[in-house]
Formats: structure tokens, sequence, C-alpha cells
């Protein structure tokens, strides 16, 4: 490990900047932290923290300046690799005849440097690359954008109200997937980062960083922070059994309780770093000359997600919502080998009537008993 | 358990870039259903291979595509066609289209009938309505070497006497290449000598020799369901039943998930499914 | 055609199955062998249901009158079957027309006859009804799945 001091950060964004990469990470911005362009380490949200509880979440001005002494924002950065717009295709009409072009031939893909990815978060996106770059398919838009990333990673500190990563072994502490990991050490006069490079990538870019080796004490407040994080989670999910669980109580009486509660607004989907359900739009200009193939964020709990001719066989809430959560916790893993949750609780807090999927579950377990009010 | 074999997609650079294919013919089968012929001389066309159970994405210009199951020959790759129900915005501008008009193809995508799994077994072949045209292919390829099977049986059911596909070769089949064919209709007209019902009930007609029979079925799903309860109580064994599902389908290589059914993803590891393979999802309500 | 086969014949079609021998008899002893040519009608909307046929070969279309809509043909019996239960239910007549579509052969069983038999002996009777109970059953399963008209697109 070594230690980068606080005043130094911005050598390490310098360092970014100077290979062509596009920063992206936290921002203040509408009483949220979202991610977007970061041009300089002011950009960061120094001195904010988040209170996340189910249908609620608040920024709160922090004793401290900790740059990272937040958990998540309603975003994820999926956004960036599986944008929630995409154009796939323009087609151009000639007599009978068409062209059709792929999208991604026109321009180079963008470099992004994520900045202050959290291990739910690094485990999310190894997640949708089991989606997006599979042994039958590729995704070209995802795959361009994934092979050029760089990824600065950040141990989380703190956990929050609603977070349950330790539950789905997912975190806190950032293991692997990396280019760069940092923990934030923040009081009593010192501010400094641990870290460390993942890649051979993330080793060079270190080098044009000052830094020092760490010292024992370091390391161990280091330990003692990311430990904090691990033994603070706000919720916690049973895993065990969990896929069997779920596949085997298809018709529990459960789902209509939920279906009472359920808006079906697909905030889940939209925060949830993993989801990846995309709908297709092919538009005309006004000559009828030129067409656009475009691709777009979508989401099971729409009405019309289980359209087909002459019908829709999933309109009842009951089996919209049943089908979410039995997807993400169940079906997921036969699919793509491990669940697709990560536990980083954005579900919960941004739903707008506070369902919680770690006490939905536990009320299957219980036979309908929920735990929460 | 034995899962229907994914091809090699062969000849397709990019499955979500559609290829152009230009209109060869279109063949009105009923009042709202044509089958529609492609040249398949754009690229290289003895290429383009498929296997029976497949479907193509055929998109219209500036109007979006429509998942269609391929139901020519596979032995005859420059007699591509598709045979379409005219339902939505896509489908009724394919059935607009004149000789020479084109289009795009993605595909072949999904996995298959397993033919070869029905060598030295009795065949028994369940369509309802629009569903006999994916089983098409089938027939075609169990007659090119009609004597590696045993019975060959087709029961079809479609809405009334009008309603029936292929009915010329339907006659064809029964004479030439020794099928067993029943037709079934839900309602008639005076003119119909056939059987009138429900596809099920077909079965009390013929005497399986169930644990030698392969089914492969193909309509409605409460068709199918009340036909695969009436093949089990037969006594043909799970794994040696065969069904084709239909979900909502947008991208068909399994990235915007609108087609899953349960955990399988109908365009990859569907359409086609051993039995076994959904058996305790199939029957449930909105899965 | 001889007794003993009658008896054979009774015993192989699926309606009969194990019934008991000595109830098998009764059914002997009301039955006997038809045969109809394709267009002719084995019974009449409205008349006294005084048979009920085991359908051994051929097939019979239930033809229904639909007022301005004339006649409509809802279902077809075939091989194995049993066409009209009418002889056992009051009031003891036919709902529908037969109209042979394709040269038919069976078995008429005297319902009239057997009807008595059934009031004086229980038992015989619990084992015909429940045996026309199968065939209320899936010819009701069936009219359902017709009714459903899975195959309409609208």
């Amino acid at each position: 490990m070594i230690i980068i001091q606080r005043k130094d950060l911005d050598v390490l964004i310098g360092a970014l900047q100077k290979r062509d990469y596009a920063i992206m990470g936290p921002n203040v911005r509408d009483g949220a932290i979202v991610y977007d362009e970061i041009r300089s380490v002011a950009d960061f949200p120094e001195g904010w923290t988040d209170e996340h509880e189910k249908s609620r979440y608040r920024l709160k001005r922090r004793p401290d300046k900790a740059l990272f002494g937040y958990t998540v924002g309603p975003q994820s950065w999926k956004r960036f690799l599986f944008p929630p717009m995409a154009k796939i295709l323009t087609v151009s009409k000639k007599g009978k005849a068409m062209e059709i072009e792929p999208d991604t031939s026109k321009e180079a893909p963008p470099r992004f440097a994520f900045f202050g990815v959290r291990s739910c978060e690094l485990n999310a996106i190894m997640i949708q690359d089991k989606v997006f770059m599979n042994e039958q398919y590729s995704d070209p838009t995802y795959a361009a954008r994934r092979n050029n990333i760089f990824i600065v990673a950040i141990n989380c500190t703190q956990s929050g109200g609603t977070c349950f990563c330790a539950s789905m072994n997912t975190g806190p502490i950032v293991k692997g997937g990396y280019d760069i990991v940092l923990t934030e050490v923040v009081g009593d006069g010192v501010h400094y980062f641990g870290a460390e490079a993942g890649s051979d990538k993330g080793n060079e870019v270190l080098k044009d960083v000052p830094h020092k080796n760490a010292a024992a004490n370091e390391v161990e407040a280091v330990g003692v922070l990311v430990d904090g994080a691990r033994t603070n989670m706000g919720r916690e999910m049973t895993t065990e059994g969990l896929r069997e669980l779920l596949a085997d109580n298809l018709e529990s009486p459960h789902w209509d309780d939920v279906a009472r509660r359920c808006l079906m607004c697909s905030n889940c989907t939209m925060v949830c770093p993993t989801c990846f359900c995309s709908t297709v739009e092919d538009v005309t200009d006004l000559s009828g000359e030129r067409a656009e193939r475009w691709r777009r964020w979508d989401s099971c709990f729409t009405m019309d997600f289980g359209k087909v001719t002459g019908g829709n066989f999933r309109l009842s809430p009951k089996a919209r919502y049943r089908q979410w959560i039995v997807h993400k916790l169940s079906s997921w893993v036969e699919q793509f080998g491990t669940f697709g949750c990560v536990g980083c609780g954005r579900c919960i807090t941004w739903c707008p009537v506070g369902i919680d999927i770690t006490a939905e579950v536990q009320a299957i377990r219980n036979n309908g008993v929920r735990n929460d009010t | 358990m034995n899962q229907p074999a994914l091809v090699e997609v062969e000849g397709l650079n990019d499955p979500m870039l559609p290829e152009l294919q230009s209109i060869r013919r279109i063949v009105w089968e009923t009042d709202d259903t044509f089958t529609l012929q492609l040249e398949n001389t754009g690229h290289n066309a003895a290429e383009f291979s498929f296997l029976p159970g497949q479907f193509n994405m055929l998109y219209v210009f500036g109007m979006g595509e429509s998942a269609i199951s391929i139901s020519s020959d596979p032995s005859k790759p420059t007699a591509l066609a598709h045979t379409i129900h005219r339902v939505g915005t896509v489908t009724n501008a394919l059935s607009l289209m004149k000789r020479g008009d084109v289009i795009g193809l993605r595909g072949p995508f999904g996995s298959n009938w397993p033919i070869e799994k029905a060598n030295g077994l009795d065949v028994c072949i369940v369509a309802g309505g629009i569903g006999l045209a994916p089983l098409r292919p089938v027939l075609y390829s169990l007659f090119r070497r009609r004597r590696d099977y045993g019975r060959v049986l087709l029961l079809y059911g479609a809405r009334s006497p009008l309603d029936l596909l292929y009915r010329v070769e339907l006659e064809q089949w029964s004479k030439q290449y020794d099928v067993e064919v029943l037709v079934t209709v839900d309602r008639s007209d005076s003119t119909w000598k056939g059987y009138i019902g429900v596809v099920p009930n077909l079965f009390s007609y013929i005497k399986l020799d169930a644990r030698a029979t392969m089914a492969m079925v193909c309509g409605p799903e409460v068709m199918m369901q009340y036909t695969i309860a009436e093949i089990l109580r037969c006594g043909v064994p799970p794994e040696q039943i065969y069904l084709s599902m239909e979900r909502n389908m947008k991208c068909a290589v399994g990235f915007c998930g609108h087609c899953q059914y349960g955990p399988k993803f109908i365009c990859k590891d569907g359409p086609v499914f051993a039995f076994p393979q959904i058996s305790d999802l199939f029957g449930k309500k909105e899965i | 055609m001889l007794k003993e086969n009658l008896n054979e014949v009774l015993r192989k079609h699926p309606f009969v199955g194990d019934l008991d021998d000595k109830y098998l008899q009764i059914l002997v002893g009301c039955a006997k062998n038809v045969h109809y040519k394709e267009g002719d009608y084995l019974c009449h909307e409205g008349e006294a249901a005084d048979l009920f046929f085991l359908i051994r070969s051929g097939r019979v279309a239930l033809e229904i009158h639909a007022g301005h809509k004339g006649k409509r043909r809802i279902q077809t019996i075939g091989p194995g079957e049993v066409l009209g239960w009418s002889w056992l239910i009051s009031p003891y007549r036919w709902h529908f027309d037969g109209y042979a579509v394709a040269e038919v052969r069976a078995l008429a069983l005297d319902g009239k006859c057997l009807r008595t038999k059934c009031d004086k002996d229980h038992d015989f009777g619990y084992e015909m009804l429940k045996r026309l109970a199968d065939v209320f059953q899936s010819r009701m399963e069936a009219t359902r799945l017709q009714l459903l008209d899975v195959y309409g697109s609208r």
C-alpha cells in the first residue's frame, strides 16, 4: 500500500487527463450525488454525506472534509457503459434498396475513467459484463466502452442505511477488477488515501503521483475503517437457498401483498446498477429517406413489457413485481452464475413506498409475515 | 438433460446488423396469413443455413422488426420463406410488399427441433394455427430420410377450414410421404368432412407407441398446455416431448430481456425446448 | 352378428372398459351392430333418445340449428367415442342431429331398456352414470377450449 496525501489527489486527476481519459465521478447536484464529469478535485462532494432509509434520501453536511464520505447516489456507472439511449443503426433509403450502417463504426468510443467506484458497483459492472459480453453474443456499444475503461475504486469506510453488500458477498472491501483502489482516511489533522494498484495500467499511473510507502499504523487505520463499514450494514439478506426459495414460491400469496403496495413506478429498475432491460425504437425523419434504430432503457414493470400479439401475458402488478425480484435473486443465477443483486440498497431507498427487497425475501421465508413496518 | 443444440451463425458477421434481402413473391395462405418468399441471393446464399425451429428478425424500413419463424426447406436455402400472420404494423407492411422490394434480415436465431434424436422413433407433430409454420421445416427434413423414422403423424388444428395453411401440401404429404394427417377445426362449415373439435381430442383416434414416440408441439400456449397434458397421458416420456415457446422479441440476442420465460431467454435458450426444461413453469399464470 | 362377437366388440370399446362381466351381459342383450352411409342421420334433434351409439369407425358430426345461421356442425365424434347421453337424462330427447360425415359402423344400444335396468339396479346405474360423466367432462373441456377461440388474433 502507498499513501497519497489529499493535496496530491489532483495530480492523480491530471495523470488520467494526460492519458486522454474523460473522468466521471461523484458531483453534488439537485440535492443528490450524481456521476458526472470530474475536471478537478474541486468537483468531488467534499464534506457531504447521505442518509439512506427506505423511501428516503437526504444529503447532509459532514463535520469533516471527506471527499468520498457518502455511500451511493441514485445513478450507477451503467449509464456510461450501457447508456440510457444509444443509436444502434442508421438506415438510408436508396430507391428500393437500403443502406444499413451500425453506429459504432462512425466515431471512436469514449475513454472513461470511473473515479470512486464502490465494491458493490464494481461487482455490478462485472455482472453486466456477463450479460453484455457473453459466450454467444457481445454488445458492440458496451464492449467498446468497457474495453477502454480505467477504474479508480474506493473502499467504503461507512455503510448506508439500506446497504447489504456484506450479505451478498459483494463488499464492502474492493476485491479485484480495478486499476487503482483508494481508501480515504480523514481526521485528527490528517487527510490521506491508502492506494494500491490492481493492474499494470494502474501501476503506471500511480508512478506519476507523489506518494510514500504506507507505515504500519496507516495500514491499520485503513483496515479499521473498512472493517467498520462491514460491521455496520443497514440491512441484511439471507442468501442461503435463496434461488430455490423464490423459484419454489412463485404462487405465494405474499406476492399479492407486495402488489397492493407497489406503484409499478419502475424506480427500482432505473436506479439498480445491474438491471439491463431495453427496448428498441425505429424512427424516420420527415423526408422518409433516413431511419434510425435506437435502443433505450426499459423496465419489466411497464405495462407494455409483457405484450405479445393479441394480448399481454404479464399484466397484473403482482406478476410484474414477482418477475423483477425472482429474476434478480433467482433466475439470474441460472442465467449468469451469480445473483443479479449487489446489495447497494438503491431500490430500497428510491422506492416511493419503501418496499424493501430484503424484507420481502424474509417474508417469503416466513410464509408471508413481514418484519418491516 | 439433452438441450436442443445452438447453431453457429454461418455467413453472418454481426447478429445485430440486418442484411438486405429482396422479395421474390408473396403467397396468401388464408385471408390474414401469407408466405413471404425471399430471393436470398444477397450474401453467399448457399451459406445461409438454418435448422428447423429457428427464426429471423425481418426489418421493414423505418418501422421496425418482427420475429418470424422460418418455414421453408432447410436443404433449399435459395427458397427461404416465412409464413406470417398479419397482426401488427410490421407484418402488415410486409404483407403489402411486391417483388423486388427490399427488407432487412437478421438471423437465424434460436434453438432447433432435434430431428437427429428422432432416428428410429415414431414422430408425432402437433400444430395449432400458425404453429404449423415453424414445424413445416421438420416435415421437409423428415421426408428427405423417411426410412430413418417409423410412423410420422401430423395432428393439425385451426380455427376453421378457411384458416388451414398449406392445404395442397397437406394432401401431398399424406399420399407421397406416408404421413398420417389428421386435421381438426374449432368451427366448421357445411362442406367440411374432417374432424371438428380440439387437437387433444385427436389423440383418441391414433394409438401411439408412446415410449417410442417423439412429439413436437407448436401453437397457442393454452392449446399446447392441453395438448401436452394429453400427450403425457398417452404415456410419451416427458423428455421426448418438444415445444416451441413465444414471447415478445426485440433484440433476438439475449440483451433486451423481453423474451424471458423464467430464467430462459426464448431467443437463445429457445424457442424450442425439451419439455422437462420448462415443465416447472409451464402452465403457471403470468410467468 | 353373433352374441359372442358382440361381447368381444363391446368389451374392446373404451366406453365399456373394465365393466363387470355381469353388467356387460346386460349391454350385450341390448346391443346391435349398425351401419350408416355417408350423409345418413343417426339421430334428429327433438326426437326421443331411445338409443345411444358406441362408434367403431367413421365420423359423426353434431349439428345444431342456429336460427337464421342455419345448421352448424359444432363437433365430430369418432372411433372409440360415445354418441348420446340423453337416453339417461330427462327429458330423454336428442339435443342435436347426428350426421354421418363418413361411413359409420357403430353399436347401437337400447337406451330405453337400459334406463329401466338402471332404475332397478342402482349399481348398474352407477356404472353407466360414471362412464357418462367421463364423456360429459371431456366434451365440456373440449367445448371450453373451442370457446376460447385460441387461434383468433383478437
